[in-house]
């Protein structure tokens, strides 16, 4: 396996050319930005909506232990049993347990980003459990023994004839280009798990101190059933999800939909407060919620990027991004794409290893403006860069501007660069993207800028 | 020590370092937030103060939603529609729960009944023709249905089968979100369901090539049927 930067460019280079995925995500986007646009403009106030937010969010994140003790508290007061876990490994082995105690055959699992990072499903059909998605995207890309390519739209870059060959290949439907069909035929399939199977897997998007309950957001209602049916549900969720009080929800669920999808409201928000209770006629007799670290304190010691941890993962940075438009989502190799995966990514995981996603931005700064929680990703991904070279120095880098300092502080010596920089951009197109070329890596996509035949010095002394 | 207390402790030392407020450009703001409750009003989507604007606004969400709303000025023409769209789908069985709206709106179709408030066969409500529940609330600005465990039946029978049909009086019609949640606490102070959920509109994807499908795991139809 070579290392991630060496991927990412070789994957980032292919997808810039591929035209066909491409053009897919730019209808994708294009319409949800239509969209969002209506919606965002049916606020009263869309700015300050992301300034109470923002504060919400801050408030909770810089009170996490106190807001987290809370809302378990309210979560075991009812039956629920809440598990820590401060690595991936610790939550998989959380999971597996229960799983195992409770002889389960199969698994129905809604959308979590979450588990994704924890890479659960490889982890449980490891240990020989069959694990369905059933939000259709991740469905989908579990068929295809992909990754998903989007946080909110896994499936984004697919055609509706690859996915009806999939269909066809994976269930033996026949093939049909109506989505419409496609959608019933991934219905139909998934209809009998959530009856037959004994446990449910849910992520979370948000986590209410005040009641002790978890919220979860979705359209097409998989979560819901996932959460009704199965004996066990389990959900799993970052300890960075907490809101303070259930009344947050009314500016954080429209803002989620509208950030993300350009919806209104998301079809189905549900809170669970803990398993059947006396009285309740269905739902699962054992909830068991699992909290992950995962490196998220090593985040939040960060002051400076603290703020990062406020994401809802709208997805709404990733929708705007140019990077990630032309990269698409894949090449990023991480569990969350687009600027927030490039800010977080390398606290998540590591610095050395990640720090080509800060620098893969063109700092546009088009995530900040649009984030519904104002997190300041550009920034970050400055700092991230600083930080990168505050570790490890590049000798040669410290060396060049070492020397351009130099030469910019004497002006008589810069004056004597001039001939020899026009003579240099003369020659230059006879080398120009060859391996000869010292500017290699910029003038093969792009023309360095040309040099005034006179400079402003030149053209004042003139003057004078 | 356990893992609760090892996270506790990293999250308490990560914290000891103060973080930026929002907005602020000055890293020794001190942390005051501004934001008041009725804020959250402000900001958000306008809805008229009337409750004739309330029922409008409903009606255009629902709409847009590809949902069916009707308002009636009796009950009794409520029911009559319910038993109208039933022949019309060629129902075989409904399932419901327990309740002042629902009990009669359903003796009057006539048909099978599967309770959900009491225990029952999941494989039987998933051969239902359509779910039949109260609601706590409907919500004007989203076109939202809020239902609980305890107000409708559980949490499989508003989802499983294909017709959702919520039967409301009009007084439950709120004006916004902050409304909505006020009330639940309200209705539920210190005793919540363990279920609650915020309804709008058929089930939905947009997964195939972000085009809008109606009923992807839950139900195609969602028909509120207001008095
Ligand atoms: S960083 Fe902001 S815009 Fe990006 S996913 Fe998170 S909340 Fe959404």
């Amino acid at each position: 396996m070579s290392a991630p930067s060496v991927d990412f460019k070789k994957d980032a280079e292919r997808i810039t050319h591929d035209l066909r995925q491409r053009g897919l995500i730019q209808t994708a986007l294009k319409k949800y930005e239509v969209q969002r646009n209506a919606k965002t403009a049916a606020y009263q106030d869309w700015q300050s909506a992301r300034q109470t937010a923002a504060e919400t969010k801050w408030e909770a994140i810089n009170h996490l232990d106190k807001y987290l003790l809370e809302f378990v508290e309210k979560l075991e007061a009812r039956g629920t049993h809440v598990h820590w876990a401060s690595t991936a490994e610790q939550a998989r082995d959380i999971i597996l347990n229960i799983v195992r105690q409770k002889n389960a055959h199969s698994i129905i699992k809604s959308k979590a980003m979450t588990a994704e990072e924890i890479h659960l499903n490889d982890a449980l059909e490891k240990a020989g459990f069959e694990v369905v998605e059933s939000d259709l995207g991740e469905y989908i890309v579990q068929l295809r023994h992909e990754a998903p390519y989007h946080i909110v739209f896994p499936a984004m870059h697919l055609t509706r004839g690859e996915i009806s060959e999939l269909f066809e290949r994976e269930l033996g439907s026949a093939p049909t280009d109506n989505p419409e069909e496609l959608t019933m035929i991934a219905r139909r399939a998934l209809r009998q798990k959530y009856i037959t199977a004994d446990v449910g897997i849910t992520g979370t998007n948000f986590a209410i101190a005040e009641t002790g309950m978890i919220s979860i957001t979705e359209n097409e209602g998989n979560a819901r059933l996932t959460a009704a049916l199965p004996r066990t549900m389990i959900s799993l969720l970052g300890i960075e999800k907490v809101l303070p009080r259930l009344e947050d929800l009314a500016l954080f669920l429209p803002m989620l939909a509208t950030a993300g999808a350009g919806q209104a409201i998301t079809c189905y928000n549900s809170l669970y407060g803990g398993p059947r209770q006396p009285g309740e006629s269905d739902g699962p007799e054992d909830f068991h919620v699992v909290l992950l670290d995962n490196k998220r304190t090593h985040l939040l010691a960060d002051a400076e990027q603290r703020d990062a941890l406020h994401c809802i993962r709208c997805g709404a940075c990733l929708n705007v991004c140019p990077i990630y438009r032309n990269v698409g989502g894949h090449t990023y190799g991480t569990t969350y794409q687009g600027p927030i995966g490039s800010v977080i990514t390398p606290h998540l995981r590591n610095l050395q290893t990640w720090k080509h996603l800060s620098m893969a931005s063109s700092l546009c700064g088009a995530c900040t403006e649009t984030c519904p929680v104002k997190i300041n990703l550009h920034h970050h991904l400055l700092q991230n860069r600083r930080n990168a070279i505050a570790q490890k120095p590049v000798w040669w880098e410290k060396i060049a501007f070492k020397g351009f300092a130099f030469l910019m502080n004497r002006p008589r010596l810069f004056e004597l660069t001039k001939p020899f920089a026009r003579l240099g951009q003369k020659l230059h197109p006879l080398i120009k993207g060859t391996r000869l070329d010292p500017a290699r890596v910029w003038t093969k996509t792009r023309e360095l800028p040309e040099l005034a035949p006179e400079s402003f010095k030149e053209l004042w002394r003139a003057r004078r | 020590m356990s893992e609760r207390e090892k996270i506790l402790g990293r999250i308490r030392e990560a914290l000891s370092v103060p973080a930026p407020v929002p907005g602020s450009h000055d890293h020794q703001a001190p942390p005051v937030l501004q934001h008041r409750d009725d804020d959250v009003t402000r900001w958000l989507p306008a809805v008229g103060d009337t409750p004739e604007e309330r029922v409008e606004r409903f009606r255009a969400n629902a709409i847009e939603l590809r949902a069916d709303f009707h308002f009636f000025d009796t009950r009794e023409e409520a029911g009559a529609k319910l038993l109208e769209i039933a022949t019309a789908a060629g129902w075989k069985k409904v399932a419901s729960h327990r309740g002042d709206l629902t009990d009669g709106a359903c003796a009057a179709l006539g048909l099978p009944l599967l309770r959900t408030d009491e225990p029952y066969d999941v494989h039987a409500l998933e051969a239902c023709d359509a779910g039949i529940t109260e609601c706590d609330a409907l919500v004007a600005q989203t076109g939202t249905v809020i239902v609980t465990s305890r107000s409708a039946g559980g949490r499989a029978l508003s989802v499983l089968p294909p017709h959702h049909v919520v039967l409301a009086r009009r007084e439950q019609l709120v004006r916004d979100l902050p409304a909505a949640f006020a009330l639940l606490k309200e209705n539920y102070a210190g005793n919540f369901p363990s279920f609650m959920s915020l309804i709008t509109g058929p089930s939905r994807t947009g997964d195939i090539e972000r085009i809008l499908v109606l009923g992807a795991h839950g139900p195609k139809k969602l028909t509120i049927l207001c008095f």
